[in-house]
């Protein structure tokens, strides 16, 4: 059969990082793409740029803990601050549904405006196009940002090296499940919230603590094990993560038992996974709690010499498996 | 404490597990029957705690992976008929029929829904009137007590555009059928969930008869060691009885509730297992008084069904024969976004489930390792 996009293409997973990696960046082979960190960073007169862009669909548009709009703000502001950049200015794209409401539209440009303010960076520029009805959900989202890296970070995927301690900013798997918990037919509720939040301050935190930050990943759509595994891939070492170190909300833990989810592989949209040195690990382990959505934070594993590109699992009940990253899409199982 | 929590406590799984080194002195092959128990071991990972002696093998116990291609074929024939929705759980979308899915239909402009229960699609049906709306009823006995409720309910509420395509399996028969095909193994490893609703009783000719002890087991990671120890114990002993290790959700007599209204609404008929054949008493007809909310009626000539593709080896896979790694295709042409066959499609079939485990690159490693 002709190949053709499929859903699974856009869970995150696998099949999102073959449709990158070997279709569409392979038209644009340069410097400053090729690591595929969440920014290109590249030496401008005076210092360095970090450059992304993101666009968002999310199903409902209004969602526990936040919306669209401070989702896209959320996401490029993140994907800056992972390579240590501080955000600069952003673009905001909007595609508008013929029928949209207004008033949801003001609605998600006072929650863009608010996440801006919190993430002290401005929208600079922006275009809107309006098409028919049937042709999008709603709204869709684009937003581009730059940012500058200050000079001495080098914080990229490729980067981690054995004998590294890698930190998580906190709960996983709360995004997902709120998200998930409010859509059509779902008969299930929570008392959870997206845990869509700017972590630039965060990171501004850690780096103030140690600029020898290695690799850095915000585990969005594909959860942390698929970050895992890139920064594996790209690293080429071997990741170790103690299960029973990752922290995870209980009604996320049972939302994801009933569904039959893996919760390493459900979004987060506020989380960071850092990769630092052994020496460093406790003082950034330190700046990442006292900072703003970090309260949660732990060590959660190492980097190892021994099979690279493998990230391992030690259950908490005692076992050990591989910890692959996500494959075709997440499904509520039958029974 | 929360329950599953204290059922994760670690201290507990290691006993056990140490429980197990010590009572196993040979190989032993133990089926575990359904896809939750095996994506249960692969999670936790489960094999990394037994003796290498300790064969597990996975089997038919996923509702999606048994259904066959002709009954793919029916509900993609039923999704091109004018005016009708099907409504379909999502696991059932991508499994290939005769060279088509659902999810193809559907982009092929045929009205099919994802629902994430019965209730939804007759939500459906009470929304669009005259439409006819077809709900794809797929499960054991875990979800075919909440079908025969709905079609009751439907029946009694009078809504006339909402009917189903059977697809439910009972699944004790096919246990023998397994054994009476060839199938080596020791013992099984039966489910929780389904034996909440059926009890113990009927797998007792398993244990009698055919003199493979069964286990009853829950889906926490201790209930899966706790079931493996008695299930190594009895094999040990050379005994071979129904015991229940999930006590806290199986009753012997099952639940006597569900089984009364899933004999009210559906008869036993024989039923093709995908990979195994037919197999006499395992399927669910709706009964003669409620003929009116049978889908099958709107098929109106016998449908054809291209065999299997080449190469696929869900048949062996299903059946314990061979594990989803000594399938040639595995995770080359088959994989989760390409599924060759029903296994891969599944989250709890076992091919998708060794793919996504990375079961491969594990069994490699420990050759390597020796561990």
């Amino acid at each position: 059969m002709t190949e053709v996009i499929k859903l699974a293409h856009g869970s995150g997973g696998e099949a999102s990082r073959r449709l990158v990696e070997d279709v569409i960046a392979v038209y644009f082979k340069n410097e400053a793409l090729d690591p595929l960190d969440d920014s290109a960073v590249m030496a401008v007169q005076g210092g360095r740029l970090a450059f992304t862009t993101d666009s968002y669909t999310v199903d409902p548009i209004f969602f526990p803990g936040g919306d669209i709009g401070s989702l896209a703000v959320h996401g490029t502001v993140n994907d800056l601050a992972m390579v240590g950049a501080r955000p600069v200015a952003l673009t905001l794209g909007l595609i508008l549904e013929e029928g949209l409401a207004l008033s949801d539209l003001r609605r998600i440009l006072e929650s863009v405006r608010d996440a801006c303010s919190e993430a002290r960076v401005n929208v600079v520029a922006g275009d809107t196009k309006v098409v028919e009805r049937g042709s999008a959900d709603g709204i869709f989202i684009n937003t581009s940002g730059i940012g500058t890296v200050p000079e001495g970070v080098n914080i990229s995927a490729s980067n981690a090296v054995p004998g590294d301690v890698v930190i998580l900013s906190g709960n996983i798997g709360d995004h997902g499940i709120a998200v998930l918990s409010m859509r059509e037919g779902m008969d299930f509720t929570t008392t959870l919230k997206s845990d869509s939040a700017p972590l630039n301050t965060m990171v501004q935190a850690m780096l103030e603590v140690t600029k020898d930050i290695h690799a850095m990943r915000d585990p969005t759509r594909g959860g942390l094990g698929t970050s895992l595994n890139e920064i594996a891939a790209r690293s080429k070492v071997g990741i170790e993560i103690e299960e029973a170190a990752v922290p995870v909300d209980s009604q996320v833990r049972d939302a994801c038992d009933m569904l039959g989810f893996d919760v390493f592989y459900v979004a987060n949209e506020g989380k960071l996974v850092a990769f630092v040195p052994e020496s460093e690990a406790a003082a950034v382990l330190d700046a990442v709690k006292a900072a703003r959505y970090g309260g949660n934070a732990a060590v959660i594993g190492k980097v190892v010499k021994e099979n690279p590109g493998l990230v391992t699992l030690n259950t908490q009940v005692g076992g050990r498996r591989i910890l692959s990253p996500l494959s075709g899409e997440l499904l509520p199982r039958i029974c | 404490m929360r329950l599953s929590s204290a059922f994760r406590e670690s201290e507990l799984a290691r006993n056990i597990a140490g429980n197990i080194a010590k009572a196993t002195t040979r190989r032993w092959n133990i089926m575990e029957f359904c896809g939750t128990h095996t994506v249960a071991i692969f999670r936790h990972g489960l094999k990394a705690m037994l003796p290498g002696y300790i064969n597990l093998v996975s089997g038919p116990g996923c509702p999606v992976c048994v259904t066959s291609r002709n009954d793919i074929d029916r509900i993609l024939y039923l999704a091109d008929l004018p005016g009708t929705i099907v409504a379909t759980y999502g696991d059932m979308m991508k499994v290939p029929g005769s060279g088509m899915s659902l999810s193809d239909k559907r982009a092929l402009g045929a009205d099919v829904r994802v629902v994430y229960s019965i209730m939804d699609a007759v939500g459906i049906a009470r929304a669009n009137p005259p439409a006819r709306v077809i709900f794809n009823a797929v499960g054991f006995e875990t979800t075919a007590p909440s079908t025969a409720a709905v079609v009751r309910g439907a029946c009694s509420e009078g809504i006339d555009n909402f009917h189903i395509l059977s697809l439910h399996k009972v699944t004790p028969p096919v246990v023998t059928a397994l054994l009476d095909g060839g199938t080596e193994v020791d013992g099984f490893l039966c489910p929780g969930h389904v034996c909440s609703i059926i009890g113990s009783r009927p797998l007792e000719p398993v244990a009698a008869g055919y003199k493979k002890p069964c286990v009853i087991a829950g889906f926490e990671p201790a209930d899966v060691l706790q079931g493996i120890l008695m299930l190594v114990r009895q094999l040990e002993e050379a005994r071979s009885e129904v015991e229940i290790e999930y006590s806290r959700g199986v009753r012997p007599e099952g639940n006597t509730n569900a089984l009364a209204v899933m004999d009210e609404v559906f008869c036993r008929v024989p039923a093709e297992w995908r990979g195994i054949g037919e197999v006499d008493g395992t399927g669910l007809k709706l009964r003669e008084e409620f003929a009116a909310f049978d889908a099958e009626r709107f098929i109106d000539r016998e449908i054809v069904s291209e065999p299997d593709p080449p190469g696929c080896q869900c048949g062996e896979v299903l059946r314990g024969e061979i594990v989803p790694t000594d399938c040639a295709l595995f995770g080359s042409a088959c994989n989760p976004e390409n599924p060759v066959g029903p296994c891969m499609v599944s989250s709890e079939g076992s091919c998708a489930t060794y793919y996504q485990y990375a079961e491969k690159t594990r069994r490699q490693y420990e050759d390597k390792t020796g561990r």
